[in-house]
C-alpha cells in the first residue's frame, strides 16, 4: 500500500498506475503536514490550493493516458530561496517580508514540468547563512529525532520535512553544507550537485561562486530522480555547465562497487569527530571493502585553510548580494515617513529587516572587500580555493571518490551554538572545502551514534561532472546497510504523528 | 586681475583626458533580452534581471562583446583573450542592484590610439590620443526628481525612477592623459570625440546621438605652469552634450582653473556639471574622499575569452576611418568643401556613395541626394534614407543621362517612388512620363502651337529667334513637360525656316 510513508519512486508508481491519486498522495502530505508541524515546523508557507491545482493537472494526465516524468504526482517541499510565482518568497528574511515573486525559478519550472507537486517553502537561515535555522526570522524549525535539537541548516526546513514524511522529496542549496549537514543530522539523503550542474536562475544569491542547488530524500534512487529532474544547462544562468547531466539514476540503480577506490581524506576522519560519528564511518568503509572497493588513504594539506577562506569569500559575495534589499522595489521598507530620504529609508530598512548573522556577514564581507584590505583577504582567500582545488585534483589521482564524516557531530540542542558563531562555522568543516573546489558530493544516512541514537551521515565526493559516482556508491552503500539493519534507518526516529 | 583664455594658455599647461560613454544599439539589453529602443513608456522594457528581483540571473549579450570589440580594433587596442566582469559596488535607487556590472582591472580592449587633426596658426597638425581601455558595463535607471526648484534630488519632494534604460550596454572608451595640446585643448578634445563619434556610426554599433545620451563625454583638465613639467589637480566636467559643448567646457575649465591658481586658490578634485547656457561649470559631487566601490570579480558571470580567429575576422570588417575615407572621397568626387560637409552633416556620404556606385556621376548624385531628396525628407520629417534606395536615384540618374526623362519628370519620377508607387519603372509606366520623343507627335503639338499664336510664329519666321520662347513653352505645357525641351525647339525653329 503506498502511503506518506512510501519512497517517491513507489509513489510515482502507484500513481502511475492509478493505485492512488495525485491529488489523495497530496492530500496526505498536507494532512500530515497539519499534524506535525506544529512540532516541527519545517514549513513557512503551506500553498494548500496550487498544490492541489497541480495534482488534479497530474491526474487529469493520467486519464489521458499521456505519458509522465518519474517523479509525476509526486509531493515536495521547497526551500524558501528559490522564487515561485506569485508564492511568498522570504529566504527566511524579514526583509522579504510579503514578497511574491513574478517569475519562477528554472528549478521550478523543471518541476513544474516534471508534474512534481509543490507543497510549499520550507524554513531555513535567513539568506542561507546558517546550520542550524535558528537564523530564521520565522522560528527554528525542530529535528524529527528530538524535538530540542536542530534539524541543521540552512536547509533544515526542508531536510525536517522529509525526515518527517510530510514531503517524499525537497530541495534545499548547498553553499558550504546546507543540503549535506542537515541531511546527516535528520538521517536522510542529501546531494551537492557539481558546481553548474543546476541552474542557480531564481535562487536568491547568498554567495554566487558557492551556492548550488540539490535534492533530498529518503532513499538514493528518490534523490537520484529528483537530481535528474532539476539538472542540467540553463541559458539562463551563465555559469550551468553546458554538458550531459551525469546518469545519475543509472548509477543509483547500478549497487555495485568492485575495484573502486575510495579516498579516506586523512585530515577528516580523526582529531575533533564525536566517537559515534566516526565509529558509524569506519564501519562503513568495512561494509564498502565487503562489497569489493578498496580504501586508500589521501591527504588534503590545504583543507586547514578552507573555512577561513570560505568566511572571507562567502561574506564578500554576500555583502554585494544582498545590496538590493534596499526597500526601494519590493519587500520590507521601514521609516518611510514621507520626509526622509531614500538613502535614510534604506538604511533604517535594512537595519531593522537583516537579522544578526546576516549583518554580521554583510559587515565581514564589506571590510574584505574594501581597497587597501581586499589582496590581504579576498585576494588571499581566492589563493586558498585554489590550493584546495589542487588537493582534491591530487586525491582524485589517487582515488575515484573520496569520503569522511559529514559532520564533526551528531544533531546538536537548539541554543547550543547560537552564541557562538566561531563553533557553529565549525559544524561545516568537512563540506566547505566541497563547496570551494565546485565538486559535487553527497551525504548519505550510515546509522545511528551510540552516545546519543542520532543519525550520522557519510559523506562521499567525486570529481567535477561525475557526480554518478557517489550515487554508485551511495547506492551500493544503502543496500547493504538495510541488509544489515533490516528496516529503513528512519524506522528507528520517534513517530511524530498518530499514524 | 582676471585672465581671459589667451591669458590662461600663455601660461598654463593643460593636460586633457577624455572618457566618452556610448550606448550600444543592440536589440537587446546587456545581461537579458529586454528590449532597448529609446523613448518607451517608462519600466515597460523590464524584467526580473534587468529589476535585480532576488534570484535573477545576467547572461552576457553576444551582440554587446562583438560591437565592444570592433570598437577597440577601431582604436587600434589589443583585444584581451581573456577579460572578466566586475562589481562595482554603491547604493543609488537608480541602480537595482545596488552594484554595476562592470570591468575593472581586467577590460576587454586594450592599449589602442586615435590620431585626430586639427587646424592650427601652423597649417593643419595631427595629434595622437592614446587609448588606454575600452571596456563594457551596463546603463543605469533614470531617475526623475518632482518638487524642489533644481531638478536634483536635493530638496525634491519625491522621486520617480524608470529602470527602462537599468541595463542598456554601454562601452566606456578612456584615454590616456593627452599631453602637449597647449592652446588646442578644447579642440583636439573636440576633434577627438567628432572622429569617435564618426568612427562608431561607420561600425554602425550606436545611434552616436550626443542629445539623447547614446554618447556622453566626460572632459578631465588640469593645468600646471608652463615648463614646470608638472601635472595638476584635475577636475571631471559631465554632462557635455554636443560637440560644440565639449569644445567650450575645455576651454571653459581652462579658464576657471588658471583664475583659481592665479589667485592663489587650489584646483580640487571633483566632479563639475558643464551649463549649457553660460558655458560655465559648477561643482558636483567632490572626490576628495575617493569613494570605495569594492570591485571583486562578478562571480555570475564566466569570463569573456574571445577566439583569436572570430577577432581576425572582425578585424576584416573595420571600414576605412572616416576621417581618411571623406579625404578620399571628396578627391574621387571633386567636391568643393562645402558641399563634402553638408554631405557628413546629413549623413548622406554612404548613400550618395552607394548611388555613384551604381553608375550615377558624382555630382548628379550628390545634388540629387543634397537637392530634392533631402527636401522632400525635410518636409516629412524623416531622413532621405527612409525614402528612396540609392539603386532607385542611381536608376532616376541613369534614365536622365539617358534622354528618357527631363529633369522635371524625374522629379515626379523621385516623387512617385517616395508616395510608394513602386519603382522609377513602376512609376513612369503608371503615370506615363516618358520623355515624348517621337517626332510626329511633337509635330503635331508644334502646329497646333503655331496655330494658337500666329503673330508670334510669323515674327519667329522673319528671324525674330528668342520669340520661339514663348512657343516652346506653349508646347512643353502641351505635352504636360513630357517632351525634350531641346527637341522641341530644333523641330520648330526647322519647321518655321530657321533651324
Amino acid at each position: 500500500m503506498t502511503d506518506i510513508f512510501s519512497t517517491a519512486s513507489e509513489m510515482a508508481s502507484a500513481v502511475a498506475k492509478k493505485e492512488i491519486s495525485s491529488v489523495e498522495l497530496t492530500k496526505a502530505h498536507l494532512d500530515r503536514i497539519k499534524e506535525t508541524d506544529g512540532k516541527v515546523h519545517s514549513f513557512l508557507f503551506v500553498d494548500e490550493s496550487g498544490a492541489l491545482e497541480q495534482a488534479k493537472a497530474v491526474d487529469a494526465k493520467i486519464a489521458k493516458g499521456e505519458s509522465l516524468s518519474p517523479l509525476a504526482g509526486v509531493p515536495l517541499a521547497l526551500k524558501d530561496i528559490l522564487a515561485q510565482e506569485g508564492i511568498p518568497t522570504t529566504a527566511g528574511s524579514k526583509i522579504l517580508e510579503g514578497w511574491r515573486p513574478p517569475y519562477d525559478a528554472t528549478v521550478v519550472t523543471k518541476l513544474k514540468e516534471a508534474g512534481v507537486v509543490i507543497l510549499g517553502k520550507t524554513n531555513m537561515d535567513e539568506f542561507a547563512m546558517g546550520s542550524s535555522t535558528e537564523n530564521s526570522a520565522y522560528g527554528t524549525t525542530q529535528n524529527p529525532w528530538d524535538l530540542t535539537r536542530t534539524p541543521g541548516g540552512s536547509s533544515g526546513g526542508s531536510a525536517a520535512a522529509v525526515a518527517a514524511f510530510q514531503a517524499p522529496i525537497a530541495i534545499g542549496t548547498d553553499t558550504g553544507g546546507s543540503i549535506r549537514q542537515p541531511a546527516a543530522l535528520t538521517g536522510i539523503v542529501g546531494v551537492k550537485p557539481t558546481y553548474g550542474g543546476v541552474s542557480r536562475y531564481g535562487v536568491i544569491a547568498y554567495s554566487s561562486s558557492l551556492d548550488q542547488v540539490g535534492p533530498f530524500a529518503r532513499t538514493v534512487l528518490d534523490t537520484a530522480l529528483l537530481h535528474e529532474a532539476i539538472a542540467g544547462h540553463d541559458e539562463r544562468d551563465s555559469t550551468s555547465i553546458n554538458a550531459p547531466v551525469p546518469q545519475v539514476v543509472a548509477a543509483a540503480k547500478r549497487g555495485d562497487v568492485k575495484g573502486m577506490k575510495i579516498g579516506v581524506i586523512k585530515e577528516l576522519s580523526g582529531a575533533g569527530f564525536q566517537a559515534g560519528v566516526l565509529a558509524r564511518f569506519n564501519e562503513s568503509l568495512d561494509l564498502l571493502v565487503s562489497q569489493g572497493a578498496e580504501i586508500v588513504e589521501v591527504s588534503c594539506p590545504n583543507f586547514e585553510y578552507a573555512l577561513a577562506a570560505y568566511y572571507l569569500i562567502a561574506p564578500s559575495e554576500a555583502s554585494s548580494n544582498l545590496a538590493r534589499f534596499d526597500s526601494m522595489r519590493y519587500g520590507l521598507r521601514v521609516g518611510d515617513d514621507g520626509k526622509r530620504g531614500a538613502e535614510e529609508v534604506m538604511s533604517i530598512t535594512r537595519d531593522a529587516g537583516f537579522g544578526k548573522e546576516v549583518k554580521r556577514r554583510i559587515i565581514l564581507g564589506t571590510y574584505a572587500l574594501s581597497s587597501g584590505y581586499y589582496d590581504a583577504y579576498y585576494g588571499s582567500a581566492q589563493k586558498v580555493r585554489t590550493l584546495v582545488k589542487q588537493d582534491f585534483e591530487a586525491a582524485f589521482s589517487k582515488a575515484d571518490v573520496l569520503v569522511s564524516p559529514v559532520t564533526p557531530t551528531t544533531a546538536f540542542k537548539i541554543g547550543e551554538k547560537s552564541n557562538d558563531p566561531v563553533a557553529m562555522y565549525l559544524s561545516d568543516i568537512a563540506t566547505i572545502p566541497v563547496n570551494m573546489a565546485g565538486i559535487g558530493g553527497m551525504s548519505l544516512p550510515v546509522g545511528l551514534a551510540d552516545e546519543d541514537g542520532l543519525p550520522v551521515g557519510l559523506q562521499i565526493l567525486a570529481p567535477v561532472m561525475q557526480d554518478d559516482r557517489f550515487y554508485r556508491v551511495g547506492g551500493t552503500l544503502e543496500a547493504a546497510l538495510l541488509s544489515k539493519w533490516g528496516k529503513p534507518i528512519l524506522a528507528n526516529a520517534p513517530k511524530l504523528g498518530a499514524k | 586681475m582676471t585672465l581671459d583664455y589667451a591669458g590662461a594658455v600663455a601660461k598654463y599647461e593643460p593636460t586633457l583626458g577624455l572618457e566618452v560613454h556610448v550606448e550600444l544599439n543592440t536589440k537587446s539589453k546587456m545581461f537579458c533580452s529586454c528590449a532597448t529602443e529609446f523613448g518607451a513608456e517608462p519600466n515597460t522594457q523590464t524584467c526580473p534581471v534587468c529589476l535585480g528581483l532576488p534570484g535573477a540571473l545576467p547572461v552576457v549579450n553576444a551582440k554587446a562583446i562583438e560591437s565592444t570589440i570592433l570598437i577597440g580594433l577601431a582604436l587600434n587596442c589589443s583585444i584581451a583573450p581573456y577579460s572578466r566582469f566586475a562589481r562595482k559596488n554603491y547604493f543609488y535607487p537608480d541602480m537595482p542592484k545596488n552594484f554595476q556590472t562592470s570591468q575593472y582591472d581586467e577590460p576587454i580592449c586594450i592599449n589602442g590610439y586615435l590620431d585626430v587633426e586639427i587646424e592650427t596658426d601652423e597649417g593643419p597638425r595631427v595629434f595622437r590620443v592614446d587609448i588606454e581601455r575600452v571596456h563594457m558595463e551596463e546603463d543605469t535607471g533614470k531617475s526623475l526628481h518632482v518638487g524642489g526648484s533644481t531638478g536634483r534630488i536635493h530638496g525634491a519632494e519625491y522621486s520617480l525612477l524608470d529602470y527602462n534604460r537599468a541595463g542598456i550596454p554601454l562601452v566606456e572608451i578612456v584615454t590616456r592623459i593627452v599631453p602637449g595640446t597647449g592652446k588646442y585643448a578644447p579642440q583636439v578634445a573636440r576633434a577627438y570625440v567628432t572622429e569617435l563619434r564618426d568612427i562608431l556610426r561607420s561600425l554602425g554599433v550606436s545611434d552616436v546621438k550626443m542629445e539623447q545620451g547614446s554618447l556622453r563625454c566626460d572632459a578631465n583638465v588640469s593645468l600646471a605652469p608652463i615648463g614646470s613639467g608638472e601635472l595638476g589637480t584635475r577636475s571631471e566636467t559631465k554632462n557635455v552634450n554636443s560637440l560644440r559643448s565639449v569644445e567650450r567646457a575645455v576651454s571653459g575649465e581652462i579658464e576657471r582653473q588658471a583664475n583659481r591658481l592665479e589667485n592663489g586658490e587650489r584646483i580640487i578634485q571633483e566632479t563639475r556639471h558643464f551649463l549649457e547656457e553660460s558655458g560655465q561649470t559648477r561643482p558636483g559631487r567632490s572626490k576628495e574622499q575617493a569613494e570605495d566601490y569594492r570591485y571583486f570579480p562578478e562571480p555570475d558571470l564566466v569570463p569573456v575569452t574571445p577566439d583569436a580567429k572570430w577577432i581576425e575576422e572582425l578585424r576584416t570588417r573595420i571600414p576605412e576611418k572616416p576621417s581618411v575615407r571623406r579625404k578620399r572621397l571628396q578627391v574621387e568626387w571633386n567636391c568643393p568643401d562645402k558641399e563634402m560637409e553638408s554631405l557628413v552633416n546629413a549623413e548622406l556620404l554612404d548613400v550618395v556613395e552607394a548611388t555613384i556606385k551604381l553608375g550615377a556621376e558624382p555630382t548628379r548624385a550628390r545634388t540629387w541626394w543634397l537637392g530634392e531628396i533631402s527636401r522632400l525628407a525635410n518636409e516629412k520629417e524623416v531622413t532621405p534614407t527612409s525614402l528612396i534606395t540609392a539603386e532607385q536615384v542611381a536608376q532616376v540618374i541613369a534614365l536622365i543621362v539617358s534622354g528618357d526623362l527631363t529633369d522635371k519628370l524625374a522629379r515626379q519620377v523621385v516623387e512617385g517612388v517616395v508616395a510608394g508607387e513602386g519603382s522609377p519603372a513602376d512609376v513612369i509606366e503608371k503615370r506615363g512620363l516618358k520623355v515624348v520623343s517621337d517626332d510626329s507627335a511633337l509635330m503635331s503639338a508644334i502646329e497646333a502651337a503655331i496655330a494658337a499664336s500666329p503673330d508670334t510664329a510669323e515674327r519667329v519666321r522673319s528671324g525674330n529667334i528668342p520669340a520661339a520662347g514663348a512657343l516652346i513653352g506653349a508646347v512643353m505645357k502641351a505635352t504636360g513637360g513630357a517632351a525634350d525641351a531641346a527637341k522641341v525647339r530644333e523641330l520648330l525653329l526647322k519647321h518655321l525656316g530657321q533651324g
